[in-house]
């Protein structure tokens, strides 16, 4: 019997609130946005905005509760603009979305942050037992994907070290049940042939690093069927996330049919990118009709989640779609 | 193919310019606000204060009427209001054109938000968009007025689609409604207007789509009239050398920002439109020096020879404090009339611009 879990990577958008108070404590240009030593003021507010994000999720009724990352200027790029080995450089478009962030100019090695941790903490006393906690962290391909190289000097050992990076957040994480890593850049700039490996090897890395279940969420469409063979044999996945909203589904269907799934699926069926709410039902169906696209006889769970982060959406919107998520979920009970 | 921009560019040199060579020196559009007009939109949201909708409308009439005057007086050949009466580049549009609905702001980048709005129904068009504005505007001015409008693909990929199949057809409807509102503009004698559409840079395999959209806009629109397009803030080369074929007069472009990397991808094959350079950082608050911005100017002169070439900054610089903003505009004028005379006297050799 499969589990139906109602999750999703975090990354939700501001309140409207706080799109305000902190716009007026940080100010809106480059050199204003976080950069891990906020002041007093500035860590009240987010601490409300978590507490926010927590209540919303248990109002909701989602499985699992992320801290929300609203402190994440930078989206999935967030671990390293705040790293004190990180310059940050012009501002530039994330992925193919209006939206931008500071480039991270990796200057120094990159050792032990702790940045994410502490938020996760904080998250962990405010959620007090009530669901399980789900941690998100940006993945090594997509985080080097995003960065730029100025220290280490070779692409290879580059991602290498932002991974040992990123597994050292993790080993410092407060206990978890799931941990999502954010691989948007598997899809829209994947490894080169022959190269799969490697990526797959840093994601790995990560993932070891702790107990808990590991999804690795892809978004923006369907994964090339190489790279989605190596994910599946080498990323030490409990479940790949797949988007069922953008692109062909079609080829996401093909890649699963023909090369098997992770022991676990997270699907993408929430579109994060578009204020049209979901029906619970029509949710719940598109859970069961990928599920009866594969041969394999079940899987251990099945995380129910947007397709994309959330924070592209208006406050109403974002809301009404992690309830869509959780009714979906018990529309399948 | 691109319309003919020697045909509608001579119209903008003023009576007194000093220079042989011309550079047309002009803005994106918006420009950062006084304190006092965003004061006066909250206080028209306030139920306890006396302060009306037609007390706003002379606070808009005011600020449009300073922020021309502060163009004209950094020296600008072309001038806009600021956008002092827009509040977002689709914002102010979807508020006027039947079947949008607004929800709420959403992330830009960092805390830069903006009302994107949701499509739930057919657009159409209702009452004209920016005929008063421009009446307004270019009464209070010496100078002619150029016209900002968010382009179709713009309005149509920075607004959640609910309603058309797809975004594209969304597009194309939208682009007829420009069209519309291009006409009324031009008949009440607006001749410069430019296609805001920064949608493109995120989506740059949809410049096809934006061809068609642009047949639309400029059907039937008369060759004395100039259309510019911007798209700001991406890899150009991603839609180099297609924008040769688009119909428009002038290309302008976000390059400061890059520190001109992406100068070369314009230099081949030859570039057909006029180019309008950004000269200054729209996103730094530090007024460049003249001197800087002399380079910057030449970087320009590797792509177009000088009568075809526009300078601008790379974007709106509403985001910007106002000294700032206009300090960067003055010394941006200040720098063009300095390369136009060092191009007459020889000093710079247009064929190989950097050197000295």
């Amino acid at each position: 019997m499969t589990e139906r879990v109602a999750a999703t990577p975090g990354l939700y958008p501001l309140p409207d609130w706080a799109k305000e108070t902190l716009s007026d404590l940080k100010g809106h240009q480059k050199g204003d946005l976080l950069s891990g030593d906020e002041s007093e003021a500035i860590v009240e507010e987010y601490a409300e905005v978590r507490a926010e994000y927590v209540d919303d999720q248990l109002d909701a009724g989602l499985d699992r509760v992320v801290e929300g990352q609203g402190r994440w200027d930078d989206m999935i790029a967030h671990p390293l603009t705040v790293h004190d080995g990180v310059e940050t450089g012009g501002i530039v478009r994330y992925y193919d979305n209006n939206n931008f962030y500071r480039d991270p100019r990796v200057v120094d090695d990159l050792d032990f942050s702790g940045d994410v941790a502490r938020e996760l903490e904080r998250a962990t006393d405010l959620i007090d037992g009530e669901e399980p906690l789900a941690a998100t962290l940006s993945g090594p391909y997509s985080l080097a994907d995003l960065a730029t190289d100025e220290h280490y000097g070779d692409a290879a050992e580059f991602q290498a070290a932002i991974a040992e990076f990123l597994a050292g957040e993790v080993e410092a994480f407060p206990a978890h049940e799931t941990l999502f890593l954010l691989e948007p850049s598997l899809v829209t700039n994947p490894p080169a042939e022959g190269e799969e490996s490697a990526a797959t090897d840093a994601i790995a890395t990560v993932a070891d690093a702790t107990d808990a279940d590991v999804v690795v969420q892809t978004s923006y469409g369907a994964l090339g069927e190489k790279l989605y063979a190596h994910l599946v044999d080498e990323a030490g996945a409990d479940a790949l996330g797949l988007d069922l909203v953008a692109g062909d589904r079609d080829d996401t269907v093909y890649n699963v049919q023909e090369f098997g799934a992770t022991d676990s699926l997270a699907l993408g069926l929430v579109d994060g990118q578009n204020t049209l709410v979901e029906e619970p039902e029509t949710v719940a169906e598109r859970v069961e009709w990928f599920e009866s696209q594969i041969p394999a006889e079940g899987f251990d769970r099945t995380y129910l989640t947007p397709n994309t982060e959330l924070f592209y959406l208006p406050t109403n919107k974002y809301r009404a779609k992690l309830n869509a998520l959780a009714a979906a979920a018990e529309v399948l009970e | 193919m691109v319309r003919t921009p020697e045909a509608n560019r001579e119209q903008f040199r003023p009576h007194d310019h000093p220079n042989d060579a011309f550079l047309l020196t002009t803005v994106v559009g918006s420009y950062p606000k006084p304190k006092w007009l965003n004061r006066a939109d909250e206080l028209v949201e306030d139920p306890d204060s006396k302060f009306d909708e037609a007390d706003l409308e002379e606070a808009h009439d005011d600020a449009c009427r300073l922020i021309t005057h502060e163009h004209e007086r950094a020296g600008l050949d072309t001038v806009v209001d600021g956008e002092m009466r827009r509040n977002e580049m689709v914002e102010f549009f979807a508020d006027r054109i039947d079947g949008y609905e607004f929800n709420g702001p959403v992330k830009v980048w960092g805390h830069n938000y903006f009302d994107k709005p949701s499509v739930v129904e057919e657009v159409a068009y209702d009452e004209p968009w920016l005929v008063d504005e421009f009446e307004f505007t270019s009464n209070v001015s010496e100078r002619p007025v150029k016209v900002p409008i968010t382009g179709p693909y713009t309005l149509g990929f920075w607004a959640f689609n609910e309603a058309y199949p797809s975004t594209e057809e969304l597009v194309y409807d939208l682009a007829d409604l420009v069209n519309e509102e291009v006409e009324k503009l031009v008949e009440a004698g607006a001749r410069y207007i430019q296609i805001d559409e920064p949608a493109l840079a995120t989506t740059p395999e949809d410049h096809a789509i934006v061809g068609e959209a642009l047949e639309r806009i400029v059907s039937g629109i008369d060759e004395e009239v100039r259309i510019g397009l911007h798209v700001c803030y991406g890899d150009y080369s991603r839609i180099y050398p297609e924008i040769n074929d688009y119909p428009i007069d002038e290309f302008d472009v976000e390059l400061c920002n890059g520190d001109f990397e992406q100068i070369p991808t314009f230099t081949d094959p030859e570039f057909e439109p006029d180019l309008a350079l950004g000269v200054v950082d729209a996103h730094t608050a530090e007024v460049e020096p003249v001197e800087e911005i002399k380079e910057n100017i030449r970087q320009g002169l590797r792509v177009v020879p000088p009568e075809k070439l526009t300078i601008s900054p790379d974007c709106g610089l509403k985001l910007l404090p106002r000294e700032i903003a206009y300090g960067k505009t003055e010394n941006m004028v200040t720098a063009a009339r300095e390369v136009e005379a060092e191009i007459d006297s020889g000093a710079i050799d247009v064929d190989n611009p950097l050197d000295d």
